[in-house]
């Protein structure tokens, strides 16, 4: 058990208290009861709406917040209350914003270099450097860029940067928040490439968080479809977006305007009525039933669980 | 042919003039609109495809300008319009949505108020009847409870709603044009389905020609009846959605289409384009995107490709296409 997953979630949830009065604060649900595992070099896709907590759990995965509840587990040890600091040698986050992610202050070989200075994974300076130069080589940036500041590079070169600093410590498993989205296309296709490419080199297995439906099935190998807080799908990224069985999935994918002009005017939409309730003011049961078009009285009494549909696939709906 | 068209720009240039130079942001784009369609432009940033849309609503920077070219509508050059001409234009003829739906409205005063404003400045209406003007628009698109959120501000509405109601505020004087600046790029996909649903439907109902500037082309696939593809300012390829994703005739058009995830899911391996965005402080002489294709030759280096006709009013301009052309044609040159 312990050896054929290398990161397990089991009932994650991380709640933000909100003050609503002046004495009074009310939890928002982030993330209420995520559970799912990803394998050693595999891909899981994490895909929803604003605000349905795809970038929380990113960061409670690598505990950059602190969970409410819940357990995540790495290689079978759980590290829910572990000292960071030895596992960040193993997991690592790209962050979405190559802007504000990189120190204005700082050159590029000392913001690749700062994982290595705080894990002290060199004996020597010339060891560093090396270090530094090859992981520069790797995500195909030129030596000769070593001393200038992030604000040189336009934004692929800088993700590129995110990219190799996130590789200093030799990670088994990298965080992506949403590491393209901020970028052209044609730079977007060089980034995902390049992820690709260091997945089959170095055996990383990724989290790929993003809004992009189509970059996403395009990267993973399995995806996770999130709704206010809750997974409400999770299978073969395949499977999921030719046979959707969630509702909330099936619309979320007509939605996804199509770069073709004939596949473009032969799908179909199922256009969702109204907008994302507040997570401060959820509606009981089902979270999404307020926008279904199955949605009955059972869903307003009883929160659906994610079940299992066979040959991998959890949804968790009481209608399909 | 004026009358064919409600909008023609011709060979329109815009600079800004910053402290490091002249960025030449435009550098002679041309499309006509007809009246009741839409057209599609795209490309990725700084392609000039929001600065075109600024120079026809003379919306600018202070240190942009209109170098050269014209903007006709309905036959009048509208860059030599005074200030009190162009105030008559704007949102009377021609109306524009931005990207940014919060930043676009203005947060001290309600939505109501901002509306109104509109519709007294254009019309003859007085503030009654304006108001009942108001809450029929957001009627019209789909705002829930207009009597009630006409005395809300901005921030008490999601993205979804607030872009709903810069729509209202664009249509409410029934413009002949709407522009919209990448009207869905902020919102979720199931909120950008159904703005853009909204936009067909309004569209197909008050029979208005919108251009439709984004860099996403699932967006421009499925809703343009003609599409402009625009790289360093100048228009690459020009023709109907069939042509710009089945037949394009432009390396720059066809690089774009491979870098994308394909539609049916297979896991093709993406070909990017190599290299960075041009520098428009430095513009090349030849082609713009010589510097990032594959098949350069050496004629791209140094002189402007020529637009090469296809049929159906589809044209590209490069020189690869131009050769070809030749060749098919026996020396037979369109140009």
């Amino acid at each position: 058990m312990s050896s054929e997953y290398l990161v397990e979630v089991e009932d994650l949830k991380q709640y933000f208290p909100i003050k609503t009065g002046f004495f009074k604060t009310t939890p928002l649900k982030a993330v209420d009861g995520v559970s799912f595992n990803i394998k050693p070099g595999e891909t899981l896709g994490l895909v929803g709406e604003s605000g349905c907590g795809k970038t929380t759990v990113g960061r409670s995965l690598l505990r950059l917040y602190e969970p409410t509840g819940g357990t995540i587990k790495y290689m079978g040890e759980e590290i829910t209350a572990a000292n960071m600091h030895e596992h960040r040698k193993h997991m690592q986050m790209v962050f979405q914003d190559p802007y504000s992610s990189l120190n204005p202050r700082m050159t590029v070989e000392d913001i690749i270099g700062e994982p290595l200075d705080v894990h002290k994974l060199y004996s020597s300076k010339q060891e560093r450097r090396d270090k530094i130069l090859g992981l520069m080589e790797l995500v195909g940036l030129n030596a000769e860029h070593a001393t200038r500041y992030a604000h040189e590079f336009s934004g692929g070169q800088r993700q590129r940067i995110g990219i190799a600093r996130a590789l200093a410590v030799n990670p088994k498993f990298i965080v992506c928040d949403e590491a393209v989205s901020a970028l052209d296309v044609s730079i977007q296709a060089q980034v995902i490439n390049m992820f690709e490419d260091l997945q089959e080199k170095l055996g990383v297995a990724y989290l790929f968080i993003a809004h992009d439906l189509l970059v996403v099935r395009h990267i993973s190998k399995r995806i996770a479809v999130m709704y206010l807080g809750r997974v409400v799908e999770i299978g073969d990224a395949d499977e999921v977006y030719e046979n959707p069985q969630h509702p909330y999935t099936q619309s979320l994918l007509s939605a996804v305007p199509i770069p073709d002009p004939v596949m473009a005017k032969q799908s179909q939409r199922i256009v969702l009525s109204g907008d994302v309730p507040s997570p401060l003011n959820m509606p009981s049961g089902c979270a999404f039933r307020s926008r279904c078009r199955f949605a009955t009285e059972k869903c307003a009494q009883e929160c659906p669980k994610l079940e299992d549909r066979g040959n991998g696939r959890q949804v968790a709906c009481f209608h399909q | 042919m004026s009358e064919e068209y409600i909008l023609q720009v011709k060979d329109l240039h815009t600079s800004f003039f910053t402290d490091s130079g002249e960025v030449r942001a435009v550098n002679g784009v041309n499309f006509n609109l007809a009246p009741g369609k839409i057209l599609g432009i795209v490309g990725e940033s700084g392609s000039g495809k929001s600065v075109t849309a600024y120079s026809i609503m003379q919306i600018l920077a202070n240190t942009g300008k209109i170098t050269s070219g014209e903007v006709l509508y309905k036959g009048q050059d509208i860059t030599k319009f005074d200030k009190k001409q162009m105030r008559g234009f704007r949102g009377k003829c021609c109306s524009i949505i931005f990207q940014d739906p919060m930043t676009s409205l203005n947060p001290v005063y309600t939505i109501g108020n901002q509306l109104i404003e509109a519709i007294l400045l254009h019309t003859d209406k007085d503030k009654k009847q304006a108001k009942d003007r108001a809450v029929e628009m957001l009627e019209l698109v789909g705002v829930n409870e207009p009597q009630k959120r006409i005395k809300q501000y901005p921030h008490e509405l999601s993205g979804g709603m607030r872009q709903r109601v810069m729509i209202a505020m664009a249509l409410a004087c029934e413009p002949d044009i709407l522009i919209a600046d990448e009207p869905t790029t902020a919102l979720d996909v199931t909120i950008q389905a159904q703005i853009l649903e909204l936009m067909q439907e309004l569209q197909k109902k008050m029979g208005m020609a919108i251009i439709m500037v984004t860099h996403d082309l699932g967006v421009i696939a499925s809703m343009c009846d003609e599409i402009i593809v625009m790289y360093g300012g100048r228009v690459c390829e020009r023709g109907t959605a069939e042509d710009i994703f089945y037949r394009s005739g432009h390396e720059y058009t066809k690089g774009l289409l491979r870098s994308i995830p394909k539609a049916d899911g297979s896991k093709e391996r993406l070909v990017p384009i190599a290299g960075t965005p041009i520098n428009l402080l430095n513009l090349p002489k030849g082609c713009a995107f010589c510097a990032r294709c594959d098949e350069a030759m050496k004629i791209c280096l140094t002189d402007v490709p020529p637009q090469v006709q296809m049929p159906d009013g589809h044209y590209a301009s490069c020189w690869l296409t131009y050769k070809k052309q030749m060749e098919e044609t026996g020396g037979a040159a369109n140009e």
